[in-house]
């Protein structure tokens, strides 16, 4: 049985450069990430005996860094894919699989997307494809943002609210040089940008950028031999809801039972209450995403998440710091945002971010796939219980 | 070759595209548990059971939630923006689909509002959509 903080991180970086990239395909920046969280670690790529990665064939990623592991993982849920992965790695080096696992991320969604990435539409006679894209035409903003407007009316939620996440998000991107866009932003700002699907406008919704990234993961025991501090991972959790790429084959889509689930077995395991999380990530491909995380998580009760933010209780200064490194609004989402979301957790940790905040022992990331169909929630921790 | 957002059935789906090039919209229903589901897959997902039989909806439809979205496909050959909607079939089960035959606006769509199911093309094919059925207002969902 795996306790809390038994597993570690102890490398952990983005590719050099994020947000408009040109000329390096998907692959290139999974392999600049995975480059640079070796160095992070001190290790080369004999040193790792398991690997994991999506969006893209596992052994492709593994022969170009000269790495013949001996534990793989290639599971692909959706943008929160590489946090499951983490899960999955700290399972596989608890039973004794492999013991050092390199988790590689890379997506070319602003430049290159076209070269290496897999497909954005369902493969033929899937169910998605036969039942859910034509009507979205595979615009995540005419998917994802399908709950919010009954959303609004069941629990009084305004579009001001819903304005002020991509707000309170921007005020910490200005203090982060590689977030993309770091202007100061107001609520009128954001109501009057462009219509992308109501009630959505352009400021409520993520970038559309660059990145990789990569995390080595090892057993606790070892951490305390690598250059830069350890984070250890103190609990996670996951799920499944809808199976599909929309809403309608979820159970209840205001109130997904699978944000619970995960959240519980994560908090559960690491033995922390909401009162012990310093800092949290919730993965905003949209505005409401931070809503239904806080609620779902229990940070906050059913409908009140709007007000919690408007109020500014997550900016800076506020008493539950989110999404610091700006987020997916301001900060970069490539499409699958998963690894930027928990490397801004691990930064924060560490105490390397730039946006720090003070203090940080426990750090919570929650993250998405494919809509409303996975979920995953880690928690980190400076100490080891 | 057709643009990959046309649907491509599976002899399991077959039924229901059968259906909509009927007119009609047709659902699976479990004998064993004597659900209605969609979409439509060879086993039931409350109860796991392979007893399944098709029957002919009656349409009857309210709207769940909706996004307007201000640039659908060229597909789609509207002009202007478009509905995208959780439906709530009469039957039980949720579909994801259109509202068409009223203002792309707010204003005109009304959460819980009464539909009918309605086909309408896309590029090659027929695709279920959904129209408002004021006649049927103040009936109860
Ligand atoms: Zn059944």
């Amino acid at each position: 049985m795996m306790r809390p903080g038994d597993i570690a991180i102890v490398g952990a970086a983005e590719s050099p450069e994020i947000g408009t990239v040109p000329n390096v395909s998907s692959t290139g920046l999974a392999l600049d990430g995975a480059v640079n969280a070796l160095e992070d670690a001190g290790l080369t790529a004999k040193d790792i005996d398991g690997i994991t990665t999506g969006y893209f064939p596992v052994a492709d990623i593994s022969r170009q860094l000269g790495i013949f592991p001996k534990w793989c993982d290639n599971t692909v849920v959706g943008g929160c894919s590489w946090m499951f992965q983490l899960r999955n790695a700290a399972a596989a080096i608890s039973a004794g699989y492999c013991s050092t696992v390199l988790i590689t991320y890379g997506e070319s969604g602003r430049s290159t997307r076209h070269l290496t990435n897999t497909g954005d539409f369902g493969a033929k006679g899937g169910l998605g494809q036969q039942f859910d894209l034509l009507y979205g035409a595979g615009r995540p903003a005419a998917m994802f943002c399908l709950p919010v407007v009954r959303y609004m009316r069941d629990f009084g939620l305004t579009e001001e609210q819903l304005a002020s996440v991509p707000v309170a998000q921007r005020k910490w991107a200005a203090r982060n040089p590689r977030a993309s866009r770091r202007e100061p932003l107001t609520v009128d700002d954001v109501l009057a940008s462009p219509m992308i699907a109501w009630p959505m406008r352009r400021d409520m919704c993520c970038l559309v950028s660059d990145a990789g990234g990569a995390i080595v993961v090892t057993s606790a025991d070892r951490a305390k031999d690598f250059p830069k501090p350890p984070v250890y991972l103190l609990g996670s959790g996951g799920g499944l809801e809808a199976g599909l790429a929309s809403p309608a084959g979820g159970r209840d889509p205001l109130w997904p039972e699978f944000i619970r689930t995960s959240g519980r077995a994560a908090f559960e395991a690491a033995g922390i209450t909401h009162a012990d999380v310093d800092h949290l990530m919730i993965y905003d491909a949209f505005a409401h995403n931070p809503i239904f995380g806080l609620e779902g998580l229990g940070f906050v009760g059913r409908g009140e998440a709007g007000a919690f933010i408007a109020e500014g209780n997550t900016e800076p200064g506020g008493s539950l710091p989110m999404n610091t490194s700006g987020g997916g609004m301001s900060y970069a989402h490539t499409g699958a945002y998963g690894m930027l979301c928990m490397l801004e957790s691990i930064r924060q940790v560490r105490g390397e971010a730039a946006a720090q905040v003070d203090g940080v022992d426990i750090a919570v990331a929650h993250g998405w796939g494919g809509f409303w169909s996975a979920c995953s929630t880690l928690v980190f921790g400076k100490d080891r219980p | 070759m057709a643009h990959p957002l046309v649907p491509v059935p599976t002899p399991e789906t077959q039924p229901y595209w059968d259906g909509v090039a009927a007119g009609e919209l047709r659902l699976p229903r479990c004998r064993a548990c004597a659900t209605a589901y969609f979409p439509p897959t060879p086993v039931c997902p409350h109860c796991t059971s392979r007893d399944i039989e098709w029957f002919t909806a009656s349409g009857d439809a309210t709207l769940y939630s909706y996004v307007i979205h201000q640039r659908p496909s060229k597909l789609w050959n509207v002009d202007g923006p478009m509905s995208v909607a959780l439906v709530a079939l009469a039957e039980g089960p949720m579909v994801l689909s259109t509202v068409v035959g009223c203002e792309q606006t707010p204003e005109a769509l009304v959460l819980d509002m009464p539909l009918r199911a309605s086909f309408i093309p896309f590029e090659s094919v027929s695709v279920l959509a959904f129209e408002p059925a004021p006649d049927r207002a103040g009936v109860a969902r």
